[in-house]
């Protein structure tokens, strides 16, 4: 499996700098007998939005849960913002978890609390702020993601799209050094994917953050990241700047870049030969 | 905030509700604080039958509640020993005080009934009644009627 | 596959499954102090597990009260014994009825919904991300659930069976005409506080913990899918059953065995 692993040039080997926020260390990880991650490396920059693109299997969102200290790694080390994720105490990771925001896929907004209450949650269980501030910062919050107009709704209320507005704005609540997108762009609308693309970016941008973008999209990836890394096969099959990426020539890249049905990610699930297998129901 | 407040006011409700029904069930239909088994003192009676004489079964004297049944047990002798305890309220009952055991209806359960005598000393913690009737046995008094036997018991 | 191994792996599955709820419920019980700041998180649940349930505990206590009086009175008419009609309906409900009944309909109506809300919010990723927001879930969504019922259940309990003991007392007072005197005074001489009406509140404490437990911890380890979720809801409502009419037999011995 190593020896198909196509590496591009980066421009600097990956070391222990004040610049790099998340790094990942021969990271392996398995669920049950089915290896996810085998001696996976890669590293999050302070300030970029990085991609993490891959095919549907290929454990993108396992990765986040492991750098959110949700998993814990068979072996290999997670550390971020200078701390090994997988050594902390469970108070230390719930004081590290402060500092990281996460958008899930589908929003995971609290279905009881209407979107006010959704983004004043984690300021409400983390601070003791008093309730005229606390509808201060929410408002901000709200105002970023464009939905001041819609606190009062419920989250059954909201489409896909404002659900994850309203998530973000509940994951920057407390302004954390980082935030995590699993799959942003899946199942909306051109209109809403093109809010979501403006506000990772500009959320990055204006705020310093750092974020990473997992998504199997690769031309939303492309439009997006400041750096992108392809995995499959349980470790990084190339990285590059989106340019990079366009231009590679590596067949699996190639493949997953321009949407190739077969290729080195065969089109057939592993099996006998069709021959074979139909003949010998024959015989039976 | 008045939602939270409605709901804080239904569960106030509930609760008090609830342990309304849990004192409507001790008071009014278990009669707590009638008469506590735990409190009074005790005293023996020995028996050479009690019948179907069971623990908590009610003491009356003169048709008065006053106590419970709180043990029975069986001495050296094959008597059977009621440990009686009696409410610290009545505590003037003479030493030589006696107990039998009764029925009360036809069907009904059977309780144990002080007749009290006339020392001047008072029963106290730890004594023992010296004059017991033990429970009439149905089948006893039939047999004793169709043979014509008159012994009395003790 | 070869059944002696099946039937190996079924057993090995269901003791690691007990293994896992017992760890779950000392985690929950080491967590149940940091509700003590925040009696509001408390107070929400008991309205969503107590109050929500109080009027089909209500509807049914009266109409079980009522059904013994009519029941009893059939019975006890036969030995001219309708005077205990009152006893028998107090004890029958303090005792067994009470307890266990209200328990069975809380595990319908009330245990079920805990599974299916924490079902549902571990299958919409509630759970993570609340654990993602550095919140933990035990504390925030568990606790103050398993804490409501095993509150909730005893108080229901007993206005379950005060409701069933005035219905006895319409059906056999105001139906049958049995003197209101002697149906009370019956029921007093023969009831005791610590037999009957403490050993039935201990039972409605016990079967609070134990549906409590099975929902939530069903609800927790339930697959995430809106299928996992369903067929969760259902073993709540069948394994929290089960768990009542059993432990109702050991707590009975326990307490009634020496007669």
């Amino acid at each position: 499996m190593y020896t198909r692993k196509h590496r591009l040039e980066t421009s600097d080997a990956p070391t222990s700098d004040r610049r790099v926020l998340v790094e990942i260390h021969d990271l392996d990880f398995a669920r049950g007998e089915r290896p996810i991650f085998e001696g996976l490396n890669l590293e999050v920059r302070r300030g970029q939005v990085t991609a993490i693109l891959g095919g549907s299997g290929t454990g993108k969102t396992t990765l986040l849960n492991l750098i959110g200290g949700r998993l814990h790694p068979d072996a290999g080390d997670v550390i971020v913002d200078g701390c090994s994720v997988p050594a902390l105490t469970t108070a230390e990771l719930y004081e590290i978890r402060k500092r990281m925001g996460m958008l899930f896929q589908s929003g995971a907004l609290l279905t009881d609390l209407n979107v006010f209450d959704n983004v004043a949650f984690p300021i409400r269980e983390h601070t003791r702020l008093p309730e005229s501030i606390i509808r201060n910062l929410v408002l901000l919050k709200l105002e970023l993601v464009g939905l001041r107009g819609a606190r009062a709704l419920l989250p059954a209320q909201l489409s896909g799209g404002m659900a994850r507005r309203v998530a973000l704005a509940r994951a920057i609540a407390l302004d954390p050094l980082m935030v995590m997108y699993d799959e942003p762009f899946t199942g909306l609308d051109p209109i809403s994917m093109g809010v979501i693309v403006k506000l990772i970016r500009e959320l990055n941008d204006a705020l310093g953050m750092t974020s990473i973008v997992v998504t199997h999209d690769v031309s939303d990836a492309c439009s997006i990241a400041d750096y992108i890394y392809l995995i499959g096969d349980g470790s990084i099959l190339a990285q590059g700047t989106p340019e990079e990426m366009q231009k590679t020539n590596s067949t699996q890249v190639r493949q997953f870049m321009d949407g190739l049905p077969d290729g080195p990610v065969p089109y057939h699930y592993p099996a006998a030969d069709y021959i074979d297998d139909l003949l010998q129901g024959n015989s039976q | 905030m008045a939602k939270q407040t409605t709901l804080e006011l239904w569960v106030g409700l509930f609760g008090v509700a609830g342990l309304l029904a849990l004192s409507m069930l001790a008071f009014k239909v278990a009669n707590l604080g009638a008469s506590d088994i735990s409190q009074g003192y005790r005293v023996a009676a020995r028996f050479d039958n009690i019948g179907q004489l069971k623990r908590r079964a009610p003491i009356t004297l003169a048709g008065v509640r006053i106590g419970r049944v709180s043990d029975i047990t069986i001495d050296d002798d094959f008597y059977a020993v009621v440990t009686l305890t009696i409410s610290d309220k009545y505590d003037k009952l003479p030493l030589d005080t006696s107990a039998s055991i009764l029925t009360s209806g036809l069907l009904g359960q059977q309780y144990v009934a002080l007749e009290p005598g006339a020392e001047e000393e008072y029963l106290k913690d730890g004594s023992e009644l010296q004059v017991t009737q033990s429970a009439l046995v149905l089948e006893k008094l039939i047999s004793q009627f169709l043979y014509g036997k008159s012994e009395t018991g003790n | 596959m070869n059944p002696v191994r099946r039937l190996g792996r079924w057993t090995i599955a269901r003791i690691a499954r007990l293994g896992r709820a017992s760890l779950f419920l000392y985690q929950i019980l080491m967590r149940l102090w940091r509700l003590a700041p925040r009696p509001g998180l408390l107070i929400q649940q008991i309205y969503a597990v107590g109050v929500l349930t109080l009027l089909i505990i209500l509807v049914s206590g009266l109409f079980i009260g009522m059904v013994l009086g009519l029941q009893g009175y059939n019975t006890l008419v036969d030995f001219g014994a309708e005077s205990a009609l009152g006893l028998l309906v107090a004890k029958s409900l303090t005792r067994e009825l009470g307890p266990v009944v209200a328990a069975l309909l809380f595990a319908g109506r009330a245990g079920s919904a805990l599974t299916a809300e924490i079902g549902l919010m571990k299958a919409t990723e509630q759970l993570a991300g609340i654990e993602m927001m550095a919140v933990d879930p035990l504390t925030r969504i568990v606790a103050p659930r398993f804490l409501a019922g095993i509150i909730a259940l005893p108080l229901l309990a007993a206005l379950f069976t005060a409701v069933g003991v005035l219905g006895g007392h319409l059906v056999g007072v105001g139906l049958l005409a049995v003197d209101a005197g002697v149906f009370w005074s019956q029921m007093q001489s023969g009831m005791d506080f610590y037999d009957d009406v403490l050993n039935g509140v201990i039972k409605s404490v016990v079967f609070g913990l134990v549906v409590s437990w099975i929902a939530v911890f069903e609800g927790y380890d339930c697959v995430p899918t809106s299928e996992g979720v369903s067929r969760a809801t259902t073993r709540t409502v069948v394994n929290a059953s089960l768990a009542i009419l059993g432990l109702d037999f050991i707590l009975t011995s326990l307490m009634f065995g020496e007669g």
